[in-house]
């Protein structure tokens, strides 16, 4: 399967990375190759195996739904770009 | 001989008696470190909590009854988050981050009493095999046989690159697909993966988490033993750390293995394998079967797919971990232009914090994700996973005990000689050491030679899960018989 540059683009949105439409034909064409690569897994005979979920057979743990953590906004809020009254600021998403 | 070229055994073996104090042995390391700056291992130096660790440690070797680890100075990979410490897994994406929160590794390691250096070079968010997708730029390996400046491998670049200039005495590292065997091979010191589980994830930068799994990089086998065993141990911040308990891994160093039955895996033979490699194997081989162990051709038919699957697998999860990166909560933000909104500052955030390699990943992952192609790429590789796990416990339900396969397809090479490479021929760098991750199992790389240029050439041991102990002890029959010393000559 080889990757059109609409497709490319389609990831690229997708994957919310700007790409300049100058460097969508090179960006195609180096998916394209790894996707070629990856063809060689249809010659292997899959017929009734389960995808791997577990690598190691476990149950993943449960614990009581409790509150085990809190009250630290200052060090949630310590690394944020842009911080205004206790809140993570992003640019306007409703007009 | 400086302190600082000291194993993790003898300078705890020093300590303990009184000889060094852990403050002189950090003090020889920071010397060495700095002078190391030509490496470009150490990214992040933190000298005044090195001090402030060994006068800890000092202390608590005075009143006795101090771990192994106290004292013992450390490099720490950048993949994992230190409290207060620059912690940006070698991306732009994540420039400034200082982490409110320590590792699980790292808690356990310092409370232990060992002592952080700083933290090391890798390859952004530990995707790639030689150090040079780096936001830092790339490491430089200490082996050097001409006017090249070689690759340390990667993506724990920086961890092997220090470990062999003695600018540490150990360091952590982190394997998703061969990050700690392929560098430890690529620079003559010795690297183990763990099993899956084994070693607690949280607070270390995910990339794949089916797949990653942190472990030592140290210059002997014992060592690695010690070290492994500060690291490892039940979390309850991760949940899919193994609740089992961790055995003494130094004290199954016995150097017998007699009787045991040690796999040559006949796909890891592969076209065009170099002489060189071929024969280290062989003698390794005849190393192993001269210690009493019955040596038995055995097959892992599915081999040849592992790479592929990897490559479906490993960018699947990166897409959806490297997801966190928006630009809001922590690290780079792009400058926006009037208008911009929302989904502006996350493509622009994007575009300019991740790499090249990191975006080709990212959307990799995506792809393969996607509607209409999630059952052609990403199921169908977890069932060629499936399959490839399957071969491996066919030859231990067969007695097998560990398996023998070179490390690498080749010794280090130049940087920048890959750099107008297709991207399939760098991630063939990883074609002896992803079946590992992918089968959730231990492997431990192990120095074996010198090439005919003078590089080292390791062979990698593979054990049955959590049997890591012994697979520890056949490293270390193999590395006594072996009998490496070689270090590269310093011109740094």
């Amino acid at each position: 399967m080889s990757i059109d540059i609409d497709t490319a683009r389609k990831v690229a949105k997708l994957a919310r990375i700007r790409v300049d439409e100058s460097d969508l034909p090179a960006l195609a064409g180096e998916l394209s190759g790894i996707l070629g690569f990856m063809e060689q897994l249809n010659e292997v005979d899959v017929t009734g195996v389960e995808p791997m979920t577990s690598v190691t057979p476990m149950r993943l743990k449960r614990r009581e739904d409790v509150v085990t953590d809190g009250n630290i906004q200052d060090q949630v809020l310590a690394n944020a770009p842009d911080q205004r009254e206790g809140f993570f600021a992003v640019p306007k998403v409703v007009e | 001989m400086s302190a600082n070229s000291l194993t993790i055994a003898a300078a705890r073996d020093a300590l303990r008696k009184g000889d060094l104090t852990a403050t002189d042995l950090t003090l020889s390391c920071l010397t060495a470190m700095d002078a190391g700056d030509g490496l470009n291992a150490f990214v992040h130096k933190t000298p005044e909590i090195a001090l402030e660790h060994a006068r800890a440690a000092d202390a608590r070797i005075a009143a006795g009854d101090a771990p192994a680890m106290c004292g013992i100075p450390l490099g720490i990979k950048d993949l994992f988050c230190t409290k207060g410490v620059a912690s940006q897994a070698a991306s732009n994406i994540l420039a400034g981050f200082k982490p409110e929160y320590e590792s699980t590794v790292t808690a356990k390691l310092f409370g232990a009493g060992a002592v952080m250096l700083g933290k090391l070079n890798m390859d952004e968010f530990a995707m790639g095999s030689s150090n040079e997708t780096s936001a830092y730029g790339p490491v430089v390996n200490p082996w050097k046989i001409d006017d090249r400046e070689l690759t340390p491998g990667g993506s724990s670049g920086g961890s092997a690159s220090a470990v062999a200039a003695d600018l540490c005495l150990a360091a952590t590292g982190t394997d998703t697909g061969g990050s700690i065997r392929q560098p430890a091979a690529f620079t003559g010191i010795v690297g183990i993966k763990p099993t899956y589980g084994r070693v607690s994830r949280w607070g270390i930068v995910a990339f794949a988490s089916s797949l990653d799994q942190a472990g030592p990089m140290t210059k002997t086998v014992r060592d690695s033993a010690i070290m492994l065993g500060a690291m490892a141990g039940h979390d309850p911040m991760d949940s899919t750390s193994a609740d089992i308990p961790v055995p003494d891994f130094e004290a199954a160093l016995t150097g017998d293995i007699r009787g045991k039955k040690i796999g040559i895996p006949r796909e890891y033979r592969m076209d065009g394998m170099p002489a060189e490699i071929e024969k280290l194997w062989t003698d390794g081989t005849a190393m192993l079967r001269d210690a009493g162990a019955e040596i038995v051709d055995i097959s892992l038919p599915h081999t040849k797919y592992a790479l592929p699957a990897y490559y479906v697998i490993a960018p699947a999860e990166a897409s959806s971990n490297l997801a966190r990166y928006d630009g809001v909560r922590y690290g780079h933000r792009a400058k926006l232009g009037p208008g911009d909104g929302i989904t502006e500052m996350y493509e622009k955030t994007r575009a300019e914090g991740f790499g090249h390699e990191v975006q080709r990943r990212i959307m990799i992952g995506t792809y393969v994700l996607s509607a209409g192609f999630y059952d052609a790429y990403y199921n169908r590789a977890r069932r060629v996973r499936a399959l490839i796990k399957r071969d491996f416990e066919t030859v231990f339900a067969e007695g097998i005990d560990a398996i023998l396969t070179p490390a690498t397809p080749s010794a280090a090479f130049g940087l920048g000689e890959m750099a107008s490479a297709d991207p399939i021929q760098m991630y063939l760098n990883d074609v002896f050491t992803v079946t590992v991750n992918l089968a959730g199992l231990p492997g431990i790389s192990v120095p074996v030679g010198l090439d005919a240029q003078g590089l080292p050439l390791g062979l990698q041991l593979i054990g049955r899960p959590w049997a890591e102990a012994d697979l520890l002890n056949h490293a270390y029959v193999l590395e006594k018989a072996a009998g490496f010393v070689a270090k590269p000559g310093k011109w740094w």
